[in-house]
């Protein structure tokens, strides 16, 4: 199935990603608009160490360990894409605790909060790939 | 194939989860010993505070999309022989793998005068956390023995809706078992503000009814009373059929010692991965990885989990705790703005975390430790600050992001 993918060497750390990633939550067509003073709450995070950056969100693991450690079975699997049930999480952060990568994040509500790799928009592209100006973050199948 | 699990929560789903992968039509019968769906026990305190009404671990048509016949019932023996299991009811169960998932049973300390209290309460299960729900009203005082996760997230759940909660605990601190003094002590200060009052080095000597007389010989008038003083990995089912140590004794693949059994969850004792020793890790996480492990074998494939390891994550009115695996090593400690850090390290190893107030990203250390990964292949100072995917070197980063993690 096709995924999000962050190919390091093109990341130029603008961290565009993580705006495109919070409009795209927020449902308005003003970007300008829908950001003023909001705090960025995206679901692939730009990891920094200052001499290279690389862009970070959900692997879609093939045996998520943040699904099998929900305490409550908030977080399922379902056609290769982890969700979370947002009315069913609790607030405990297991999955933050587990997460190999850091692909978890505490949302504005306190729940976690994190890729689903933006299925439900219209044209099924991931908003982190389009707003890309580098091209550093692909949608794609891979083995 | 006869697939017969004892137990019906997070072990059992794992295992059915983990059967239904390699085998879509054996028959799986479940023993439940409590009347009730499938459902998630931490979510009791939840419960109690208001925050949820469905306890459900799974979605109610769970046992029906997998098959599963469930007999509400209580098992009695296992025949290892003739490999069956007897219920209360006399009912006998055959099988040919079982899965023992027994979880355990609050200890209750044999306080002199505990037979004449009313309202005296445990708080592992759904039943607890209603009878106890049935007692709760405004004027109400809870006096809490124990200061464990247990004990504090039933303090959390109460603590709005009676007169008051106090917590007596032996230790000098609480959250013993998982938090250092400074930790301890940060999260105390943060639920006495919450209204819970603590009595700490101290236990009750006796009881003169609904008076508590302390150790120190201070006397506590309480109308309601939770024993949360810990548990016991619930083994006596296989008594004599099994190696039995604090827990269930079981390998890698979830096996006990005795053939075609396993085990998994709260019941067994395993190989904890940051130390090395074999000891109860009665968290909900390993209990699902455990029995879904043993569906897996039991099903005929291999599956083998070699990772496991003590930890948590709970939140007490919005403060968040995370902790993970053992705290020996030198420390490495960030305290200030209500955030506190402590990582312990030691041997080219990051051994274990404390972490209160701040969660970002704290699987990164999770994961370093489950899978000791050795410090030198990573850029242990910037790890130590953050907890980064940057701290891994580049082709081993490659791997992480531009693949899927296995």
């Amino acid at each position: 199935m096709k995924k999000v993918y962050v190919n390091e060497q093109w990341c130029l750390g603008c961290r565009l990603c993580e705006v495109h990633c919070t409009f795209s939550q927020t449902g308005e067509s003003d970007m300008a608009r829908a950001l003023k003073d909001k705090e960025l709450t995206s679901n692939i995070k730009v990891q920094t160490d200052n001499t290279h950056s690389f862009a970070v969100s959900c692997r879609h693991c093939d045996q998520p360990l943040c699904q099998k450690s929900c305490i409550t079975g908030a977080l399922s699997k379902d056609c290769g894409v982890v969700t979370v049930d947002t009315h069913r999480c609790i607030k405990c952060y297991t999955c933050i605790l587990v997460c190999p990568v850091g692909g978890i994040a505490v949302g504005e509500s306190g729940v976690a909060q994190k890729c689903g790799l933006c299925l439900q928009t219209t044209d099924k592209t991931p908003s982190c790939v389009k707003g890309c100006p580098n091209a550093a973050i692909v949608y794609e199948e891979r083995g | 194939m006869k697939y017969l699990i004892i137990g019906n929560s997070t072990a059992a789903v794992g295992c059915i989860e983990g059967i239904r992968r390699h085998d879509t039509t054996g028959e799986i019968t479940v023993i439940a010993g409590e009347p009730h769906h499938t459902y998630s026990r931490p979510l009791i305190s939840y419960y109690l505070q208001g925050k949820v009404s469905d306890l459900s671990y799974r979605p109610c048509d769970f046992y029906q999309l997998n098959g599963v016949t469930v007999v509400y019932d209580q098992a009695v023996s296992v025949d290892s022989e003739n490999k069956s299991v007897t219920t209360a009811d006399g009912k006998v169960l055959p099988y040919d793998k079982l899965l023992v998932a027994t979880g355990s049973t609050p200890t209750v300390p044999d306080y002199s005068g505990l037979e004449n209290v009313t309202h005296k309460f445990t708080f592992s299960t759904l039943d607890d956390a209603l009878a106890i729900e049935k007692q709760l009203d405004p004027t109400k005082r809870v006096l809490i023995l124990g200061a464990g996760l247990v004990g504090l997230k039933c303090a959390e759940g109460l603590v709005a809706r009676v007169a008051s909660v106090t917590v007596v605990v032996r230790s000098p601190k609480i959250l013993s078992a998982v938090l250092d003094d400074a930790s301890a002590k940060m999260v105390q200060t943060h639920l006495e503000h919450n209204g819970i009052a603590f009595k700490l080095t101290d236990d009750v000597s006796h009881f003169e009814h609904n008076t508590a007389i302390t150790e120190k010989g201070e006397k506590i008038d309480f109308d309601i009373l939770v024993l949360a003083k810990g548990m016991r990995a619930n083994t006596h089912l296989l008594n004599g059929i099994a190696e039995i140590d604090r827990g269930i004794v079981v390998n890698h693949r979830s096996e006990t010692t005795a053939p075609h059994i396993y085990a998994a969850g709260d019941c067994t004792q395993s190989n904890d991965a940051s130390s090395g020793q074999s000891k109860v890790m009665a968290l909900l996480p390993n209990a699902y990885l455990q029995g879904e492990c043993a569906g897996i074998n039991m099903a005929g494939a291999e599956h083998e989990v070699k990772n496991n390891i003590p930890m948590n994550a709970v939140g007490f009115f919005g403060k968040h705790i995370m902790t993970a695996g053992n705290y020996s090593g030198e420390e490495y400690v960030e305290n200030q703005n209500g955030v506190y850090k402590c990582l312990f390290l030691g041997y080219n190893k990051l051994n274990g975390f404390i972490l209160v107030g701040d969660t970002q990203g704290t699987g990164i250390y999770t994961n370093i430790i489950r899978n000791q990964i050795p410090l030198d292949t990573l850029d242990a100072e910037s790890l130590c600050k953050t907890p980064s995917l940057s701290a891994y070197d580049k082709s081993t980063r490659q791997k992480i992001i531009g693949g899927t993690l296995e």
